[in-house]
């Protein structure tokens, strides 16, 4: 069941170093996202200062910190929303982030989860998944855009995949607070994005889903690249290998969870309050 | 397996949505010009050129808010300035009116009475070829096209949305109002546009002219109810139900919501338009007060009354209020505003999706 998702969302990638990736993508040096001095200022506030951050191809990295440590800052750079004021963000060795627009970026294979579950409530589970395809996405596409038999077995898979098959019919508005977490995650699936940014994944999961949820991101590692803002440590403990702290808009410490949980300064702005 | 309805898969109409459209074209475009033309006035269903051309003004508006439904209940853009396109479509062929006057006016010059009035000797340049049909046609299209493509542009690059760029579209409006009041603009200052004689061949006053024109707003009217359900069955319209529901998770999603938000903000502004010109020869007058922001504000209240994001809504909307307006304007002048007050506190209060939400309430409570 769930292997079937598996293998689909791996057909047609090649995910090895050294492989040239589809959508141009060079992650021929290792790293998939490279992220160099960049600063963000909100009226004087230094949201980012200096931030430098490498997250290789295939990784699945924690990032915490307190809150304004600049996370969500961070994602907002990456992802267009945002211009910084000075440093660059890469994505694999040739694609400047700071020059293209959110959607342009999505199409490039950066997929993003908000904090707060974001999916388009009105629309139903199978039209929201159909509306995130990885497609021609410009308004005459969409006019004549006919799902095919290929389109429909992938948003099968997908909806097997969030288990939210016998939901499919209903308005996403209506899916508890964990099911539009899945939704979301499911959308960000079938955009078959190399990067997946996400914030806060499993707020609001009750156990078991949180659980599943950590289950179903080591099975996306290596074959997609995680970058996941959390504050559940457990999650992280379950999930992660290398942990990356901010803390006022900078890295404080990197390393796998036991060394950065022992780290004196760790400590002290995040985990020991 | 899983099953699920596939988006899209729906049929454009059931068969009982397909009677009705047929219903109501053989109502505008044969029973009414029959019992118009034909039935003599003594029959008890002869109908008036007074309820001809109230009802075809109606449909106009009809259009007005299915087009404003487009924008505002499905893609949730809430446009207050939608009067201005109409207008523009109005006096676009109204240009064409005026020059058809030809020598019928009251001074019996080449020039309409008004720029005999302001002493100008010549047609202004914007003028040029203004009395040529198919030419105004084209205006009637491109101008309000041309003003909400750019505004459209600007507006939506800009990332400018909910209630900021409802104060904008009421400022456009606004401005084009003082604009054409001034005479020195060349559209006949406040009194506009009237006393039209023909169009092409065929004068206005002449029963079988209204009736003809009754009978492609009925056409057109339908054909925009058509268009609308096309367009927001295709996954284009679910891009637009996207947009209101969360436009950053699209962009996110890889769209770029400017040309969705740019397309359906022109293709309104056309349709609103178009119907401004059939309003027009109809109702014999056009003056800049169709610009000002209460007419806009009142269009939105057409489309709230009927249902947001309904396929009929804005029509029943547009119906009832107008049909309302014209029934107090008559013998109740004086309560009119207080009227249209209550109803758009009870529907605000009571039904938030409008008429239209309200019954399919029912049926889905069945």
């Amino acid at each position: 069941m769930t292997t079937n998702g598996q293998g689909d969302l791996r057909s047609g990638e090649t995910s090895g170093l050294g492989h040239l990736m589809r959508e141009g993508v060079d992650v021929s040096h290792g790293p998939i996202l490279y992220l160099d001095d960049i600063t963000v200022s909100f009226d004087g506030f230094r949201a980012l200062n200096g931030l430098s951050l490498t997250v290789d191809a295939g990784e699945l990295r924690c990032i915490i910190g307190p809150n304004g440590a600049g996370k969500t800052t961070m994602m907002d750079v990456i992802t267009g929303k945002t211009r910084p004021d000075s440093g660059s963000a890469f994505f694999g060795q040739t694609i400047d982030l700071t020059r293209f627009t959110e959607a342009e970026i999505a199409h490039m294979g950066i997929g993003r989860k908000f904090q707060k579950p974001t999916v388009f409530e009105n629309l139903t589970v199978v039209e929201n998944l159909e509306l995130a395809m990885k497609t021609d996405k410009r308004v005459r596409a969409s006019l004549r855009a006919k799902l095919s038999k290929e389109d429909l077995g992938r948003i099968g898979e997908t909806l097997e995949l969030i288990r939210l098959e016998t939901e499919a019919g209903r308005p996403a508005g209506t899916l508890s607070h964990g099911q539009k977490q899945w939704l979301e995650i499911g959308m960000l699936l079938m955009q078959e994005p190399r990067l997946l940014l996400l914030d806060e994944p499993a707020a609001g999961m009750t156990d078991e889903e949180t659980s599943r949820t950590a289950e179903l991101f080591r099975k996306l590692a290596g074959t997609h690249t995680l970058v996941v803002v959390e504050h559940d440590m457990d999650f992280i403990a379950e999930i992660s290998r290398i942990v990356t702290v901010l803390h006022e808009g900078s890295v404080l410490a990197e390393g796998p969870m036991d060394v950065v949980k022992n780290d004196e300064r760790v400590i002290e702005v995040y985990l020991g309050r | 397996m899983t099953t699920f309805s596939i988006p899209g898969e729906s049929p454009l109409f059931g068969a009982k949505g397909w009677a009705a459209i047929a219903a109501f074209l053989l109502t505008t475009v044969v029973l009414v010009p029959v019992l118009f033309l034909v039935v003599p006035e003594s029959s008890p269903f002869h109908l008036s050129a007074y309820f001809v051309t109230l009802i075809g003004k109606i449909m106009c508006y009809c259009v007005v808010a299915v087009a404003m439904n487009l924008i505002w209940g499905y893609t949730g853009i809430l446009s207050l300035g939608h009067g201005v396109f109409f207008a523009l479509g109005g006096y676009a062929f109204g240009m064409y009116l005026m020059r058809m006057i030809g020598h019928e006016g009251q001074y019996q010059s080449d020039l309409p009475d008004f720029m005999v009035f302001l002493d100008w000797k010549a047609y202004p340049w914007y003028w040029s070829f203004t009395d040529h049909f198919w030419y105004a046609i084209a205006l009637v299209i491109l101008v309000p096209a041309l003003l909400a493509f750019v505004f459209g542009f600007f507006a939506f690059r800009s990332r400018i949305r909910g209630v900021y760029f409802s104060i904008i579209t009421q400022a456009l409006t606004f401005a084009f109002m003082l604009l054409f009041f001034r005479n020195d603009t060349g559209f006949g200052g406040n009194n506009g546009f009237t006393d039209f004689k023909k169009i092409l061949d065929y004068r206005i006053a002449d029963p079988g002219t209204r009736a003809a024109l009754f009978a492609i707003t009925g056409v057109y009217l339908m054909g925009c109810l058509v268009l609308t359900r096309a367009l927001i069955r295709s996954k284009y319209g679910r891009v637009l139900t996207a947009i209101r529901d969360s436009e950053s998770r699209l962009m996110f999603s890889g769209y770029n919501p400017l040309w969705y938000k740019l397309s359906i903000w022109t293709l309104s502004a056309v349709l609103c338009g178009i119907a401004g010109a059939l309003y027009v020869p109809q109702v014999g007058i056009i003056n800049p007060s169709e610009m000002s922001p209460a007419n806009s504000i009142e269009i939105a209240i057409w489309v709230a009354v009927g249902g947001r994001g309904t396929l009929l809504g804005p029509i029943i909307g547009a119906g009832i209020v107008n049909g309302a307006k014209s029934f107090f304007t008559q013998s109740f002048p004086e309560y009119w505003l207080y009227f249209l007050g209550v109803l758009f506190v009870v529907v605000t209060l009571f039904l938030p999706k409008g008429i239209a939400g309200w019954f399919l309430k029912f049926k889905g409570a069945k």
